[in-house]
């Protein structure tokens, strides 16, 4: 049947069909809507999953923790200064190998008080251990939410994965969705280090300069993993319900002279902007980066890069420009657009891609700069 | 691709009329968005809701700049906003009022939207609900067809005085 749904309520109606075993949230502008709809399928009983309405984020993923540890499937969503404020939970579920799904939905960070679409909040846990994709459209919000679970929960990777869709532009539009029955897509969970009353064990004790790294490394290396597991995560799907996903999602790239790099929303917009430059007669070609962690090899070889970035490092640059510039030879003009929800159409794309100069960053609204 | 700005007070349902549009248009078989603009609204403070209509998938997420159409639910509205701010030359308006305004160099069209929902008894909380007497409105322009206005509003209320608002708005446009 042909729906339409927004971001969130895409999000919850994916996590009502893996029926997770425990869902425990917080609420929080933009992402409130992916709760209450969670929250309305488990008092409705259509979603059969215990619910645990807790009274912060940092107990949000604590309660995950805990969950997860039991063996069962978890799904928590946050924005924001609920991921900031669950951050030090977040680093001990990838440490402690828990696939537990998150959505989070991007938002700019206080002060000043801004509720809009930022990439910062999420880039801010991207050394957690956690995998993390950015989605662009209603239906991806639903089919990457789907995937993630399966990802998450694969043997060869055991590591929590992180949703990102934008406030607002994304979480708050209405699109056509499809919803499918993913059947033995999404296999039952089975976690090889549940805590089991019978067989007792201890986790998280004191680890010596001996054996930490250990642990570490086994985080990295089953990062390296995933690499393969999304692709053949991402290949089932395509083939089962007939949608594809690549770790980017590149529209016009083969022959073009520069390459629009951007995550989210902004990088579904920038086609738009490839097309208005091509019919000016500029070769331009777009690259959505969908995964952030593992980050992807990119195929810039030879072009022109301008990267837009939606958040920041301070001190330092447009957080996606500095990965992109540590991976690459190829010059790169770095752009930062969005931050706070700023407006950006793909007019003001394609204006950065016509005034880039390679080697600067440009802050779009900043007079003055270049 | 058609796109359309949708003029309205925070509770007057600018957010589901836009909905229900951009439903009735995928219904037709067309894509279609509805997006509102999130700012600091509340209750009563003039708020904007955006459609976009196309053959193809729409890619397009930033605000509509240049609407083919302006529908303003609340006439009074127009006393703080500009609603024909950035309208395409010859671009449609229509505004739910008893009164006949015209806008040159635009299509102008009214319908008492207030007056139908009032008479089909269509109140929650004291304010007359518009957004779905508005899609009867907008299915008589030709912007969705009338079978996928009704299948639209079905699929979002079950209170049929719903699609009896959107046949009386349909008829009262003709008149």
């Amino acid at each position: 049947m042909k729906k339409i749904a927004t971001g969130n309520k895409a999000v919850a109606e994916a996590v009502k069909q893996v029926k997770p075993g425990v869902i425990a949230a917080y609420p929080i502008t933009p992402q409130t809507e992916i709760v209450e709809q969670i929250a309305e399928f488990v008092t409705g009983g259509e979603l059969k999953s215990r619910y645990i309405p807790v009274e912060s984020e940092h107990s949000a993923m604590a309660a995950c923790i805990g969950a997860s540890i039991t063996g069962a499937r978890t799904f928590t969503a946050t924005s924001s200064h609920g991921l900031l404020y669950m951050h030090e939970m977040t680093n001990w579920a990838a440490g402690a190998r828990l696939p537990v799904v998150m959505a989070n939905v991007n938002r700019s960070l206080g002060p000043g008080w801004n509720i809009w679409a930022e990439h910062t909040d999420a880039l801010q846990e991207r050394d957690t251990g956690w995998l993390q994709v950015y989605v662009s459209t209603v239906q991806e919000a639903y089919d990457a939410t789907l995937m993630a679970f399966r990802i998450a929960e694969h043997n060869d990777v055991l590591l929590p994965v992180m949703v990102n869709l934008d406030g607002f532009l994304l979480s708050h539009i209405m699109q056509p969705l499809e919803t499918i029955e993913p059947g033995d897509f999404i296999p039952p969970i089975h976690l090889p280090h549940a805590i089991d009353v019978k067989n007792p064990a201890g986790y998280g004790g004191l680890t010596g300069p001996d054996q930490q790294f250990r642990f570490r490394w086994d985080i990295e290396r089953s990062m390296r993993d995933s690499v393969k597991v999304i692709e053949e995560t991402q290949k089932e799907f395509a083939k089962r319900f007939g949608r594809n996903y690549g770790f980017t999602e590149d529209y016009q790239c083969g022959d073009a002279d520069v390459i629009i790099v951007a995550m989210g929303t902004l990088g579904k917009e920038a086609e738009v902007a490839v097309d208005l430059l091509r019919r000016e007669g500029i070769k331009a070609g777009s690259m959505r980066l969908r995964w952030l962690r593992p980050f992807p090899k990119l195929n810039l070889k030879g072009k022109q890069v301008v990267v837009i970035d939606r958040d920041y490092s301070f001190g330092r640059g447009g957080i996606l420009a500095t990965e992109i510039m540590a991976q690459t030879k190829e010059e790169v003009a770095s752009i930062i657009a969005g931050i706070g929800g700023q407006e950006v159409t793909y007019e003001d794309v394609a204006g950065f891609v016509r005034k880039r100069r390679m080697g600067t960053e440009f802050w779009f609204g900043v007079s003055g700069n270049v | 691709m058609f796109e359309i700005r949708i003029h309205s007070r925070g509770g007057q349902g600018g957010v589901t009329a836009a909905r229900l549009l951009a439903l009735a248009a995928i219904h037709d078989g067309k894509y279609a968005t509805a997006a509102p603009f999130y700012g600091a609204e509340r209750r009563g403070a003039p708020i904007v809701s955006f459609v976009r209509i196309d053959d193809n998938p729409i890619k397009v997420y930033s605000q509509i700049k240049k609407p083919d159409m302006v529908v303003v639910l609340d006439a009074s509205v127009m006393d703080v906003v500009d609603v024909l701010q950035g309208l395409k030359a010859g671009g449609k308006v229509l505004v739910n009022s008893q009164q006949k305004k015209e806008f040159s160099g635009y299509t102008s069209s009214n319908v008492d939207l207030t007056g139908i929902a009032l008479k089909e008894k269509l109140v929650v909380s004291g304010s007359p609900i518009l957004n779905t007497p508005v899609i009867g409105a907008l299915a008589k322009m030709g912007i969705v067809s009338v079978d996928s206005a009704k299948k639209a509003i079905r699929e979002m209320f079950t209170d049929e005085r719903n699609v009896k608002a959107a046949e009386a708005a349909y008829k009262e446009m003709g008149a």
